[in-house]
This record gives structure tokens, C-alpha cells and sequence, in this order.
């Protein structure tokens, strides 16, 4: 463009008013793509509600699968869900949390680490089904623990270790260091500094990863079926808890067991209308569940961020 | 003057004290045990491809990896039984590209609006709706890919089947969409704030500004976040194990139902498995391919997010 025509001030305006036109039709696209996406996302919601909500009563969560659709519930899916969350807790939590300390705090610098840095970024993209054949070949076959609670569990608890490491590493990023050097100043060792200082500062954060993490592992499908974890389990595991003494015990991580969505799975796959409606009621119920445990984890996000901003 | 008294030999004496020596101890016990958690991780990827190598052994020594990756059907159950990959492999990509198609336009709109247009307070707002769409379970999103947008779109698109490759593709797309964009819109962010004050003082527009300099600036984060979105979609399970059908089909045309490997996989291993067949052979050595594939997108998205991270 020549110097002159800029010189002219009626052109400039043009310029500016253009560019401004730019920005504006470029602005306008991409809130209507975010309208497209939100739209779909409230499609989906609305389509499951408006197909099964009409199914969820006390009898769908206190009944069986059964061959009747009408007579179908998720009572052994819901208690096969909770059960195996508890134990993907219990493994992944600390596991992650391990992890991460020591790649954030005490790692040298060297191929050692970056290696598994590599590594634990790479896990974090294998696809579940990939999950799924490793407790196949291994916990069910190799180490011949059969398709229980127990392998469930720990199947997604591998799943999900690289998004808990990844979040344990985040939070202690943002404990300040002058928490750290103050512990290590008053004669604290690295464990006392990591138990008593870093962990406990950091530990909204490494919450809200550990709940994002189980959110990602309660609709995980793919890995429960490679294991060949059967979709029809008319019965429950034996309870945790007994009126008598030793009042816990843990014959329940070795029962066969369902979940929600391969319950959920199970009933899209059948041709008959009345299942889909099933499916939908389970689907809800899905959905309810990991939206309100991301829902969970944003907030004390949010509440986090207020509480170390001031 | 005595040795006992120097501040030196004090230290020592507080150093042995035994409250102060299981300090210690307690701190050297957690640091291996530490490393252990990390070394799990390693642990995991060599069990990953120990498992996947060795149970598929049985089936490379039946069928040459020629016959494996060159034969057009892939029938293992039949009773003359072909053992092609292609048909799932193109199945696998077709609907990878389709879901491709949709994220990579959409993807780069909303992480260029998200981080060059939107102010704080309303990126603040609109990060956690990408979220809940990441939270979404899979199965939900197949069965609203199977029954209600097949449905819709038969309307529409004549010929298309009631499993076919499009729509769980275009649902892939939108699913791997927060991925993508949370990815690119890193990348664009650690752009730093001067190349955008020089576009400016140019006389750029914002929509100049983000295609000639922020675009091109955080290029390899960008094309990370394709690479890894690739891979998920060529992982992702659920949605084309229920809307694109299971029917192993080597096809140009997307319209048509298509089992991918994932999807295989998973019918494979609804029905009865025998410990030691070829047929339970076959789903190792579809997990190997699968695994190798999304091994080098992995990889390579890795190192270029890391190039990005690097470069500013």
C-alpha cells in the first residue's frame, strides 16, 4: 500500500473500519461456534432426559436386569460402579500422588527422568481398550485373577494414573517456594517438608485431579468389556460391611461384577425400542453422575484460585 | 578448649540423637519409595507391550505379517477364515478422518476466539462447558450418535445406513474437540505478548494478528494437539462400536457401516474368548496395530508440544 493513499485520512478510516468489520465477523463465527457445540451438548442432555427419564423410579435403581424391559434396573450396575470407584481410589490416589511428587520434587535431571516423563505423558494417550487387553493378557490370564471386582478396579486405576500424576504435578507447581525453603530453613528434611508443608498446600488440587480422574473412570466402558466382565449379573457382590465381627470384609473384590455403562451398552445394542428407553434411564443417570463430579471439581477449582489470589 | 564443645561436635551429637536418625530414615525410605510410584509408569508401558506382543505371538506364527497387513478381508471367524487388517484399518481411518474434519476447523476457530477474542471473564465462563462436553461418557455419546443423529440424518442424506461411518466420525469430532482446543490454545497463549503489540502496530487486525502471527508462532503446539487428537479418535471405542456397526467392511464410501479395530475388539470380546485360540490371538495383534499407531501420533505430538513449550 502506497504512502499517499494512507496519507489520506477518508482512507484510513476505511482501514480501520474494515479491519474492525474483520474482527467483528471473525468475533460473531466463533461464538456461534461455540453456540453449535453448546447446542449439541444440550441435544444430547435433553434427548437422553426426554427418552428415559420417564424410566427412572426407585424400582429401576432397586431392580436386576431382567428380560423384560419394564421390569430392567441398574441395581447391580450402580453397586458394581461404587465398588470398583472405591478401589480405583484406593490404587490410583496414591500411586499418582507418588508419582508426581517425585517428578516435581525430587527427580534429578537426567535420562532417567525424562524417560519417564516421556513415558507418562505417552500413557496418558494409549486408548482404554488398549487398557482393557493388558488386564486381559495380565491380571486375568497371566496372573489368573479372573474378571472381579478387584482387576475392574485396577484396570481403571491405570487408566487414570497419568491424569492424577499430571494434576499432582500442577498443584505442587503453584505451592509457593517460599513454603519449601522456609520447612527446609527451620531444619526439616525433604520427606517432613513434602508431608507436613507441600502436600498439604497442594492438596485442593491433587482433589480436584483425583476427581476428574475417577469422572473419566466411571463412564469408561472399553476396558470393562475387554476383560470379559459379564453384562448380566442378576446378584449382588457380598457386602462390605456385616452386623458381625470382623464387620468388614473383602470377599467383594473377587465377585464378578457389572457397571453403569456397560449396562448402558448393554441395552443400546438390543434392537428392541423398550431397552433403548432403558439405556437413555441409565445414560441419565451416567451423565448425572460425572457432570456433577466435574461440577464438583470446577468449583473447588474456583475456590481455590479466590483463596490463593488474596 | 574441649572437642565436646565446639559447635561442630554439638551438631554431630544432635545429628545421632535416634528421634533425628528416624527422620532420616523415614525421608531415604520415602524417596526410593517414590521412585518406585514414577517407575510404575514404565513398568506399565512394558506390560502393556509384553502382553500385546506375546499373546499375539500365536498368531503371527499362524499368518504372515504380509498376509496380515496386505489381504483385503478380515474374516477370523469364518470357517475359511481370511486374516486381513485392511478393512478395519480403513474403517479405523475413515472415521479418524471424518472426526478430523470436524475438529480441525472448529477446534481452530474456538481456540483462536477463546485465546485471542474472548475477554478473561468470559474465557473463565466458557472453559468449563468444554470441560463438561470432555466429561461426557463415551457410551452416552454412542448411543446419541446410534439413536438419535443416524435417525435425523437418514432424513438428509440419502443412502446413508443405519450404521455407517459419518456420523459416529462427526460425534468423534465434536468429542475430541475440548482436547484439541485446551491443547491449541496453550500453544497460542505462550505466544509472547510483543509479536502480538508489533502485529498491532502494524495496523493488523486481531484476525490478521491470530492467522499471520499467532497461528504460525505457536505452529508445533497447534499441530500437536491434531496429532493427539488423532490418536484419540483412532482409539476411541464406544461410539463406532455402537453406531458404526461390526461388520468388518473395506469401503471408500462412509455412508456404509464399518467395524474398526476398537470396535472388533470389543465384539470379539463380548462373545466366548478361549484362552489360547487364534480368534483370542486375533484382538492382540488388532491391539498391536492399534497400539503402534497411536505409539508414533503419541510420540510425535509429544515431542513438537515440547518443541512449542521450548521455543518461548
Amino acid at each position: 500500500m502506497s504512502v499517499t493513499a494512507l496519507g489520506a485520512p477518508a482512507e484510513t478510516q476505511r482501514l480501520v473500519l474494515q479491519k474492525k468489520a474483520q474482527d467483528l465477523i471473525f468475533g460473531t463465527i466463533g461464538v456461534l461456534v461455540l453456540f453449535v457445540v453448546m447446542g449439541l451438548l444440550l441435544t444430547l442432555v435433553s434427548d437422553l432426559v426426554v427418552d428415559g427419564a420417564g424410566r427412572i423410579t426407585p424400582e429401576f435403581l432397586t431392580s436386576f436386569p431382567s428380560r423384560r424391559a419394564a421390569q430392567a434396573g441398574v441395581l447391580s450396575a450402580w453397586i458394581g460402579t461404587s465398588l470398583v470407584m472405591i478401589v480405583t481410589a484406593v490404587v490410583a490416589v496414591p500411586l499418582g500422588v507418588g508419582a508426581g511428587l517425585y517428578l516435581e520434587e525430587y527427580a534429578p535431571k537426567n535420562i532417567l527422568t525424562d524417560a519417564i516423563e516421556i513415558n507418562v505423558s505417552n500413557l496418558a494417550g494409549v486408548p482404554s481398550i488398549i487398557y482393557g487387553l493388558l488386564a486381559l493378557g495380565f491380571f486375568v490370564y497371566a496372573l489368573g485373577m479372573g474378571q472381579t471386582i478387584l482387576v475392574g478396579g485396577l484396570v481403571l486405576a491405570l487408566l487414570i494414573l497419568p491424569i492424577v500424576i499430571v494434576a499432582t504435578r500442577e498443584a505442587l507447581r503453584a505451592v509457593p517456594a517460599g513454603l519449601r525453603e522456609s520447612a527446609y530453613g527451620i531444619g526439616a528434611n525433604q520427606w517432613q517438608v513434602m508431608w507436613n508443608y507441600i502436600l498439604p498446600s497442594a492438596r485442593p488440587g491433587i482433589l480436584t485431579g483425583a476427581i476428574v480422574g475417577l469422572s473419566r473412570a466411571i463412564g469408561e466402558t472399553a476396558p470393562i468389556i475387554t476383560i470379559g466382565a459379564l453384562t448380566y449379573i442378576a446378584f449382588l457382590p457380598p457386602s462390605p460391611v456385616s452386623a458381625s465381627p470382623p464387620f468388614v470384609n473383602f470377599d467383594w473384590l473377587n465377585s464378578p461384577f457389572t457397571v453403569m455403562p456397560i449396562q448402558m451398552f448393554n441395552w443400546v445394542s438390543r434392537p428392541q425400542a423398550a431397552f433403548h428407553e432403558n439405556a437413555a434411564a441409565t445414560g441419565v443417570l451416567l451423565l448425572g453422575m460425572t457432570l456433577l463430579m466435574n461440577g464438583f471439581a470446577i468449583y473447588l477449582r474456583y475456590r481455590l484460585r479466590r483463596t490463593v489470589r488474596t | 578448649m574441649t572437642t565436646t564443645g565446639s559447635p561442630l561436635s554439638e551438631y554431630e551429637a544432635l545429628r545421632a540423637s535416634p528421634f533425628l536418625r528416624r527422620g532420616r530414615v523415614l525421608a531415604a525410605v520415602m524417596k526410593v519409595v517414590l521412585f518406585a510410584c514414577a517407575a510404575l509408569s514404565v513398568v506399565i508401558t512394558a506390560a502393556i507391550v509384553w502382553v500385546l506382543v506375546s499373546e499375539s505371538l500365536p498368531f503371527f506364527r499362524e499368518i504372515p505379517l504380509t498376509t496380515f497387513l496386505t489381504d483385503t478381508e478380515w474374516t477370523p471367524v469364518f470357517t475359511n477364515a481370511r486374516y486381513g487388517i485392511l478393512p478395519l484399518l480403513s474403517a479405523t481411518f475413515w472415521a479418524a478422518g471424518i472426526a478430523m474434519a470436524v475438529a480441525t476447523p472448529l477446534g481452530l476457530v474456538l481456540a483462536v476466539y477463546l485465546s485471542e477474542f474472548a475477554r478473561p471473564g468470559v474465557r473463565e465462563a466458557l472453559k468449563p462447558i468444554l470441560e463438561m462436553l470432555a466429561a461426557v461418557p463415551t457410551v452416552v455419546f454412542g448411543y446419541f450418535a446410534l439413536l438419535f443423529l443416524t435417525p435425523l440424518a437418514r432424513q438428509f442424506i440419502p443412502g446413508l445406513s443405519g450404521f455407517n461411518l459419518l456420523i459416529p466420525g462427526i460425534v468423534m469430532g465434536v468429542m475430541i474437540l475440548p482436547y484439541v482446543v485446551s491443547i491449541s490454545e496453550d500453544a497460542m497463549r505462550a505466544v509472547p505478548m510483543s509479536l502480538r503489540e508489533g502485529a498491532f502496530a502494524v495496523g493488523m487486525s486481531r484476525v490478521q494478528m491470530a492467522f499471520s502471527v499467532i497461528i504460525p508462532g505457536a505452529f508445533s503446539g497447534v499441530t500437536a494437539a491434531y496429532l493427539l487428537g488423532f490418536s484419540r479418535a483412532v482409539g476411541e471405542t464406544m461410539v463406532v462400536a455402537i453406531a458404526a456397526g461390526q461388520n468388518p467392511n473395506l469401503t471408500g464410501d462412509p455412508r456404509e457401516g464399518a467395524a474398526t479395530i476398537t470396535a472388533y475388539i470389543v465384539q470379539m470380546s463380548l462373545g466366548d474368548l478361549p484362552h489360547g485360540s487364534l480368534a483370542y490371538s486375533t484382538i492382540f495383534a488388532a491391539g498391536l496395530t492399534l497400539f503402534v499407531i497411536t505409539l508414533v501420533f503419541n510420540l510425535l505430538g509429544f515431542f513438537l508440544r515440547r518443541k512449542f513449550r521450548e521455543a518461548y
